[in-house]
């Protein structure tokens, strides 16, 4: 039975608790994500940023607490079931990982040949749409070792959303682009968002570019959601940890240091490691 | 002392747990029921990738191990004056023995890294996790029919091996050393049996087959995600499976041939 859940928050994470062998990566979280909107996830390297998107999508399961994907309880489902909710949800990693013995065309091509019996007009017609829309749609018959950086997430993009899910999770899409590969995800993310009614999850540490399309933002730091709001609001804080964070300096109550013994004794502790 | 015994509790459970969860990999990944259409032209490629290009490697070294025999067998055997019996010698020592293993040990260092090295890589650059994103099961999409592959091609790599190797063998004695033909070919049907000596080795190649081929697909798709990763996983499948054709030889001979 397809649970349909029209309720304003399409993700509802409650009391969220993860760790990592013995070190806790989320100490007790909440969160909304709004549908329709984009929220952007944000915070230091390390913070888990990553591992929350792979707690959304099931992949791996917390240790307490629950996390609400479109009314379901994404962390109790049942193989079966949690491959039928994913595929109302795209994700775009990082590295693209696209299928590297595959063109672009067969790479969008992919999810539609899996899951639909749609003719192969069909199909042609369906993938050159999301071609186009990413701006790739002459680059369909080159092999992703062909692509640039910026080429290579947009094609990933548009086979993301060639089911078009209802949900896009966007693992640090500006990472590693230059200036005009950065404006061109940006408005695409934007875009989409807004052409095909989607809900995005972007997860960055670029703040001005992220601020500048989310709807709401949420700041992450050693396990806790240190901030929340719009970005003009997060902006302002009067939270050392969000305001060290939004304006970027090098140290504050996010320490510069890695936890260490102290510096005098270290050095003069002789050979001990 | 307690650490020692603590380290040792370790990696008894770790090795439980290892087996635990390749059980459940093989399960999942071959249970229910497989969709023709979709599932054939994979399988067909993975037939192609370990099987046909696993040929070359298997026909040379088939022909040079019978020649091999061959030659080691006449030169004993023509001091009792019985050298038509080299026909004999080699094709039970082929069809029972040395074709199972030998084939077996040579998949897996041809075919069974490559599965490793393969999965392990599409792991390390997320393909694997952007298959379950895209509502695609990996055990199902990439290992199922890289296990299938491997059942089907190495009992029939086995065949060729066993006919290649006796073919090698009757050069060397018949063409070469002038063994008369008529009892060397007569020797080899009158002692093989295809019920003992044929099923059995095949009975043998099948379950090496099962063994290696779920060694190699299950160390790639459970290694860590790095490039030490893959080159450890990688050393594994070759130690492992070789250790595991070797031992099983032991243990399946006992049982078909042992007289007790």
């Amino acid at each position: 039975m397809d649970m349909q859940d029209n309720s304003a928050n399409i993700i509802e994470i409650r009391g969220l608790t993860f760790f990592r062998g013995d070190r806790l990566i989320f100490d007790d979280i909440d969160m909304d994500i709004r549908r329709g909107q984009i929220t952007a996830i944000m915070g230091p390297s390390g913070t888990g940023k990553t591992t929350l998107m792979r707690l959304i999508t099931g992949q791996i399961k917390p240790d307490a607490g629950t996390i609400m994907v479109d009314g379901e309880n994404i962390s109790t489902l049942q193989r079966n079931d949690l491959y039928r909710v994913r595929r109302k949800m795209g994700m775009l990693f990082q590295s693209g990982a696209l299928f590297t013995d595959r063109t672009v065309y067969e790479n969008v091509a992919f999810p539609l040949r899996e899951h639909t019996n749609f003719t192969e007009t069909m199909i042609r017609d369906l993938v050159l749409m999301k071609l186009e829309s990413v701006g790739l749609r002459g680059a369909r018959d080159l092999l992703p070792s062909e692509l640039s950086g910026g080429m290579t997430r947009r094609a990933a993009l548009a086979r993301t959303i060639a089911l078009d899910p209802g949900m896009v999770l966007y693992d640090e899409p500006f990472a590693g682009q230059d200036p005009i590969g950065m404006g061109v995800l940006l408005e695409l993310i934007k875009l989409l968002n807004s052409a095909l009614g989607l809900t995005s999850v972007v997860v960055s540490h670029d703040i001005h570019e992220t601020a500048s399309i989310a709807d709401q933002l949420y700041v992450l730091s050693q396990g806790k959601v240190i901030g929340t709001g719009a970005p003009s609001q997060l902006m302002d804080s009067d939270n050392k940890m969000v305001a060290q964070f939004m304006k970027g300096e090098p140290d504050g109550p996010v320490p510069f240091h890695y936890p260490a013994h102290d510096y005098f004794d270290d050095l003069l502790g002789g050979g001990e490691m | 002392m307690i650490t020692r015994l603590r380290i040792i509790g370790k990696s008894g459970l770790d090795w439980l747990s290892v087996c635990g969860r390749s059980g459940v990999f093989i399960a999942h990944s071959l249970c229910g029921v497989p969709n023709v259409r979709k599932g054939l032209p994979l399988l067909l490629k993975q037939l192609y990738a370990v099987g046909v290009l696993s040929l070359p490697i298997i026909i040379v070294s088939g022909l040079f191990i019978g020649m091999v025999m061959s030659l080691q067998g006449y030169s004993i055997l023509v001091d009792y004056g019985s050298e038509q019996a080299v026909g004999q010698m080699v094709s039970l020592s082929l069809v029972r023995e040395l074709g199972p293993v030998v084939t077996a040990l040579l998949f897996a260092g041809r075919a069974g890294s490559s599965l490793t090295a393969e999965i392990g890589l599409m792991k390390a650059t997320e393909q694997i996790t952007s298959l379950e994103m895209l509502g695609v099961d990996p055990l199902r999409y990439v290992m199922a029919p890289r296990l299938l592959a491997g059942f089907i091609a190495l009992p029939l790599l086995t065949l060729i091996f066993n006919v290649v190797g006796i073919w090698g063998g009757a050069l060397v004695a018949v063409d070469w050393l002038g063994v008369y033909d008529g009892s060397f070919w007569a020797n080899m049907q009158a002692a093989t049996d295809f019920r003992t000596d044929v099923v059995n080795g095949m009975v043998k190649s099948i379950a090496f087959a099962f063994v290696v081929t779920w060694i190699a697909v299950f160390q790639g798709h459970d290694l860590t995600p790095t490039s030490e990763g893959i080159g450890r996983a990688t050393t594994k499948t070759v130690v492992y499976s070789s250790l595991a054709v070797l031992g099983l030889d032991f243990v399946l001979t006992a049982v078909m041939f042992g007289d007790f």
